[in-house]
């Protein structure tokens, strides 16, 4: 731990947030500003048969209508993560254009855009454009997607069926099986959530016609990917003349990290009207067309020998694509959840397979956690199944099952970098008061309330990287990222990031690492992020992989104190190899003579005290970190729920969660982070829930009065401890925090429910009407 | 929001001849309801006649027996005010828990009333109490007001200007909000009034109900528990997302059996 | 139609259409951008500012009803550089994460002290009915509230 590093230093960003000051797209108006507004399917599924958008070109205001017919040059969509079937076959990638021309496959789908004066203007003419529908038939179940006689949505494409993919030894799993002591099966749904960062998508596009230059100001987690995507795939602009400008992004979760239709068809707009144009989604539109998370139907085996030991673990999913292949969706149901189900446990054999399927629903992508949450409440559910089934106690047959030698080789691909889960697990047992239980249960039996308990241990993969072996899997994008680190004559820091924060905290940890490792105030130091025009190169933040970021920012300031030694020697008169730095100061043991890093900045621009033939001046070096492994954050977690019996309400009544992230740089935004995650994950386990109607495919939960968000009053006061086993995978030894919570938090409230209710199985959300009718089976209905 | 016209009358007459010469005008008091309604473009008014700022609707004040509030008075006017707290405790306590701060210093209890939503909370209170709203052409009993979901008996061009509610000091509402918007996915509304034990259910889905045979058993003597085998008018039940019909009816008999408790507490 | 208002303690017309509301007045017309739109059923309570002193969703109000009445935003409430301790708690006790709530947070908890005082956690997490954050998981706004509601008690 620093002077900075590693302590609860307050943000340095929050100043401009809490007075107003934030800077996020919608708040850019630029001159002569025109808005765009979106014509969208009402219809889940049909045919296009006439679009006629004479009447909205009549309406005040509208300066253009666009349609497909307008985009003929551009590509369809494309999805950024080849997976293969078992067959060895491509996936089949349904084709998705950027505006619908015959067929729409989901509610909301864009099918034209209106540009006008006002943003009431554009809304209203959207509605005066006059499309033409036949209605087709739908499917919305991921579970009906590939039976007999259902819609198909892709021509081309039979039983709907993206890919069927598999990882893992299916025989060995199955002669496991066979021979196991014990058997425990288990079918659960993941439920479909909805992303929900408070800042709807936004975008504003400029085209300057003199110097062919386009800027996109979009709300996004990845703003040079889009850069590349909308220069080399779709052909915008060239790479040189196309700026990607994220500035204050409003909460992203993953589901500002796709390639969505809106923002590339708001750009060929701009080009087209020569002047710029905004888009703001309301939220309305967020609920209908931000990429959705999860939406899985999956049947697990777990084979277990006597003593209650993991001997083999099958899985088999269905993963509801939607109605198109998102930019990442092919790649969350399979690499980033197939290689997860060994959990944090020695697992002889496993297999998974995974069907993808397309269904008239909005396309499902990266959500917080993304595949590893899926993961983790298949393997924590099935393992408390099969407690209950052998009588072992939910925190001993973990105990009994533990991973305790690293690093360790899974039967699915990855290799686990470190860790203590048994100390993760004695952290939260205390932190529960886990032995004090049986007097909690009994006391709120007293008062006629249910009370359970759940426990639950994950393991996620974060940092993702290295780019050779992603590229393997099917990736098409190199996973490095580059910090560029800038000292000023007078010794102040910019630091360019190609990570992006929206919200994690990066202007704060960031300027703690270069701080520290400077020996100077943290006020010198200045983080740039989120601007193509000023930043060398980047690839975003998803995935909690801002220790890749944070890696490069290291390793480029490693390069600043190199050469500061190096010029230093000159200074002092002194061997190079004579030259130390610690706190901020350079000195050597040949000499009494000191040089402050501010000095030595001095002098590196100053360039009249070494020779600049051996020694560059100026004081500028940049690294790009392709992190040799992924980092394997892990936790285990215990929640405590009362239910009443009279109404089926489940009340978290304690959640304790003990995490190891290895080094952590600051602990106050950590505890932030576990505090959002969980929350989102149990907002997953008792409220969330995405609804089509299975008849129409309207989406039913498109607003807050119908899709349950956690609120301020639903939720205890978590309890948070940390352990520390340092990630090998990048020179601080850090693990990834940002989507921990979301990924331990939903078994362990679900456990805590069968728990209570005394039962194998119930599916998210645990409504009250659900745990109502469980407790009162014979009830009418 | 389509395009339409905004005015502010400055009395109530002006109001009303505004609002009887445009069928197609429609009044607004806190918008709280009817801004997100016409933001959705689910209604096109052509006219807005804001009435939140009339005097003639405003004021809460003892009237003999009754309790008078101005349909222009906030929730949260209501749920501070001495006057109803005092002859009320439960009303105040209703108007305090609607939907949440922001919309309690905006929404009104006039239009709460006038727009009837069947689940709604200040329905099943006036209901319950016997209240009788009074508009700018006659008086009319709340039993006769509420006719169905979004509609009353209103006539185009009527406003309410007040609600005058009995005083009442052993009475108290449960609700059971939906976890999502936080409306009553059921609330009951119960008095021990001068003619005997008042239940009225709001969130059941087809609007506002008393729950007379529930009302007869506890005058008969009946406890709490003896409400469990009471039949429930089952029209008055709908089901959605949020909650079977079923569900809804278990529902009503677990918040009355609360509310009942919380009056004789 | 023209619409007079005070806004932040300057007197101030702007001419909108009768269907502007009052988050879009102020933002896109006062460039006051501190205010945001979350939503469209006036759930999140980002859009939250105090009209006449009282906390209302700016995005359920027409421009219109707002004029003639004192309008104060978070722009409006730091006093020569020196924050409101409500502004000052969020940053103390790690109240935000994206930001994007915040202002509506901030203007919910000012509103909170005018009714009830130096509220409690309980009585906090229950008085942010409507207001929406999905980074925080609401744990550090409800300590700053209760941290600012006790510092404005203790300035008063």
């Amino acid at each position: 731990m620093g002077r900075n590093f590693g302590r609860p230093v307050r943000r340095l960003e929050d100043g401009r947030f809490i007075q107003g000051n934030g800077r996020f797209v919608d708040d850019v108006i630029l001159p002569r500003q025109t808005y765009a507004a979106f014509v969208r399917s009402p219809y889940a599924h049909a045919r296009i048969t006439g679009l006629d958008a004479a009447p909205a070109l009549q309406m005040p205001g509208v300066v253009r209508v666009m349609t497909a017919a307008d985009l003929a040059g551009a590509p369809d969509m494309p999805c950024g993560w080849m997976i293969h079937s078992r067959d060895g076959a491509e996936m089949k990638v349904g084709s998705r254009p950027l505006l619908a021309s015959d067929t729409v496959r989901y509610v909301g789908e864009p099918v034209a855009v209106v540009v006008a004066e006002s943003r009431d203007q554009a809304r209203d003419a959207a509605e005066a454009v006059a499309v033409d529908y036949d209605e087709l038939p739908v499917v919305v179940d991921c579970g009906d997607a590939m039976a007999p006689g259902m819609p198909q949505l892709h021509p081309a494409i039979s039983d709907n069926l993206a890919y069927d993919w598999e990882l893992g030894d299916e025989a060995a799993v199955d002669a496991a099986l066979a021979v196991a002591a014990h058997r425990v099966e288990l079918t659960l749904r993941n439920n479909r959530l909805i992303p929900n960062a408070m800042e709807p998508r936004a975008c504003n596009a400029d085209w300057d016609a003199q110097d062919e230059k386009l800027t996109v100001w979009m709300t996004h987690q990845n703003p040079f990917g889009m850069r590349t995507l909308y220069s080399a795939y779709y052909g915008l602009a060239a790479e040189h003349s196309l700026r990607i400008v994220s500035p204050d992004v409003g909460g992203g979760f993953g589901a500002k990290a796709p390639n969505y239709p809106e923002e590339v068809v708001v750009a060929f707009a701009a080009k087209l009207v020569r002047r710029p144009v905004k888009w703001t989604a309301d939220r309305t539109e967020a609920f209908l067309t931000d990429a959705h998370g999860r939406d899985h139907l999956t049947t697990a085996t777990l084979g277990l020998d006597a003593e209650g030991r993991f001997l083999a673990l099958k899985v088999d999913t269905i993963a509801n694509m939607g109605g198109y292949l998102s930019t990442t969706g092919s790649l969350i149901p399979t690499y980033m959840y197939g290689t997860m189900l060994s959990g944090q446990y020695v697992i002889p054999a496993i297999h998974c397979r995974t069907r993808a399927v397309y269904t008239n629903t909005c396309p499902v992508d990266a959500y917080r956690g993304a595949g590893r949450p899926e993961a983790a409440y298949v393997v924590e559910r099935i393992v408390n199944v099969a407690a209950r089934a052998i009588g072992v106690d939910q925190a001993e047959i973990r105990r009994r099952n533990f991973i305790r030698d690293f690093p360790y080789q899974t039967p699915v691909l990855f290799e686990y970098d470190s860790g203590d889960y048994e100390g993760s697990l004695n952290q939260a047992l205390a932190l529960s008061d886990y032995a004090g239980f049986p007097a909690r249960k009994a006391e709120a039996a007293a008062r006629g309330k249910l009370r359970g308990i759940g426990v639950a241990a994950y393991v996620e993969a974060c940092g993702i990287g290295p780019s050779a072996i992603l590229a393997k899997l099917g990736g098409g994008a190199g996973m490095w990222d580059s910090a560029e680190v800038r000292v000023n004559p007078v010794g102040t820091v910019e630091v360019l990031s190609g990570a992006h924060s929206h919200g994690q905290g990066h202007a704060t940890t960031l300027a703690q690492l270069v701080a520290d490792r400077f020996g100077v105030p943290i006020e010198s130091i200045r983080i740039v992020q989120g601007d193509t025009d000023r930043i060398q190169a980047g690839t975003g933040t998803y995935g909690s992989r801002a220790s890749v970021g944070m890696s490069a920012t290291f390793n480029a300031c490693e390069k600043i104190i190199a050469k500061g030694r190096r010029i230093c020697a000159h200074l002092l008169q002194v061997p190079e190899d004579s030259v130390r730095f610690a706190d901020g100061v350079f000195a050597s043991a040949a000499t009494n003579k000191t040089i402050p890093f501010g000095e030595m900045a001095a002098a590196a621009h100053a360039a009249n005290a070494f020779p600049t033939r051996e020694i560059e001046p100026g004081l500028v070096e940049s690294s790009f970190f392709d992190p040799p492994n992924f980092t394997y954050p892990s936790g285990v977690y215990v929640a405590e729920v009362e239910i009443d019996p009279l109404t089926g309400v489940t009340e978290v009544a304690a959640f304790s969660a003990a995490d190891d992230f290895g080094i952590i740089a600051n602990p106050m935004i950590v505890e932030g982070q576990i505090h959002g995650g969980l929350t989102q994950g149990i907002g997953q386990a008792l409220w969330e829930e995405c609804r089509y109607d299975p008849d129409t495919a309207q989406l039913i939960t498109a607003s807050y009065l119908d899709y349950g968000m956690p609120r301020a009053d639903g939720l205890p006061e978590f309890r948070l401890a940390f352990g520390c086993a340092p990630s090998p995978s990048n020179p601080l030894g850090m693990k990834g925090c940002g989507e921990a919570g979301a990924i331990g938090s939903p078994p362990a409230v679900i456990n805590a429910i069968c728990d209570a209710l005394a039962i194998d199985h119930l599916d998210m959300p645990a409504r009250p009407e659900k745990v109502w009718r469980l407790l009162h089976p014979k009830a009418a209905g | 929001m389509y395009d339409l016209a905004y005015v502010r009358p400055g009395g109530l007459a002006e109001a009303t001849a505004l609002l009887e010469a445009d069928e197609n005008a429609t009044a607004l008091a806190g918008g709280q309801t009817l801004l997100p309604v016409l933001r959705a473009r689910l209604a096109s008014p052509s006219r807005l006649v804001d009435v939140a700022r009339l005097a003639e609707l405003k004021g809460m004040a003892l009237d003999g027996d009754r309790v008078v509030i101005g349909a222009a008075e906030t929730h949260a006017a209501v749920s501070q005010s001495p006057v109803v707290a005092g002859a009320i405790p439960a009303l105040g306590r209703l108007a305090g828990g609607i939907g949440d701060p922001q919309v309690r210093n905006r929404g009104t209890l006039g239009g709460a009333i006038a727009n009837n939503d069947p689940a709604a909370c200040y329905p099943s209170a006036a209901l319950a109490l016997d209240a009788v709203i009074r508009t700018t052409r006659r008086e009319i009993a709340a039993a006769d007001f509420f006719t169905d979901l979004f509609s009353t008996a209103l006539e185009p061009g009527e406003l309410v200007t007040a609600v005058m509610f009995p005083r009442c000091a052993q009475a108290a509402y449960v609700k059971f909000p939906n976890p999502a918007s936080r409306f009553a996915l059921i609330g009951v509304f119960a008095a021990r009034t001068a003619a005997g034990m008042r239940i009225a259910v709001t969130g059941a889905g087809a609007g506002v109900f008393r729950w007379r045979e529930a009302e007869l058993r506890i005058d008969a003597g009946g406890g709490v528990a003896d409400l469990d085998d009471l039949a429930l008018p089952e029209d008055a039940f709908t089901s959605d997302l949020h909650g079977s019909a079923d569900y809804r009816m278990h529902l009503a008999r677990v918040m009355t059996g609360r509310a009942i408790a919380a009056v004789d507490a | 139609m023209t619409v007079a208002l005070r806004v932040n303690g300057e007197d101030v017309r702007i001419d909108v259409t009768d269907r502007t509301l009052l988050i879009h007045a102020l933002r896109d017309h006062l460039r006051l951008t501190g205010a945001h739109m979350g939503c469209d059923t006036s759930q999140c309570g980002a859009c939250t500012v105090l009209v006449d002193g009282v906390a209302v969703k700016s995005c359920a109000m027409l421009a219109g009803q707002a004029d003639g009445c004192e309008v104060v935003t978070i722009e409006g409430l730091a006093r020569d550089g020196a924050l409101h301790p409500m502004q000052a708690a969020f940053a103390e006790h790690h109240g935000l994460q994206c930001g994007f709530c915040t202002p509506g947070m901030i203007m919910l908890g000012i509103d909170l002290v005018r009714r009830r005082g130096a509220a409690d956690e309980a009585t906090v997490r229950s008085e942010l009915a409507g207001n929406l954050c999905r980074c925080t998981g609401y744990q550090n706004i409800v300590k700053a509230i209760a941290a600012g509601a006790r510092d404005m008690a203790g300035a008063a």
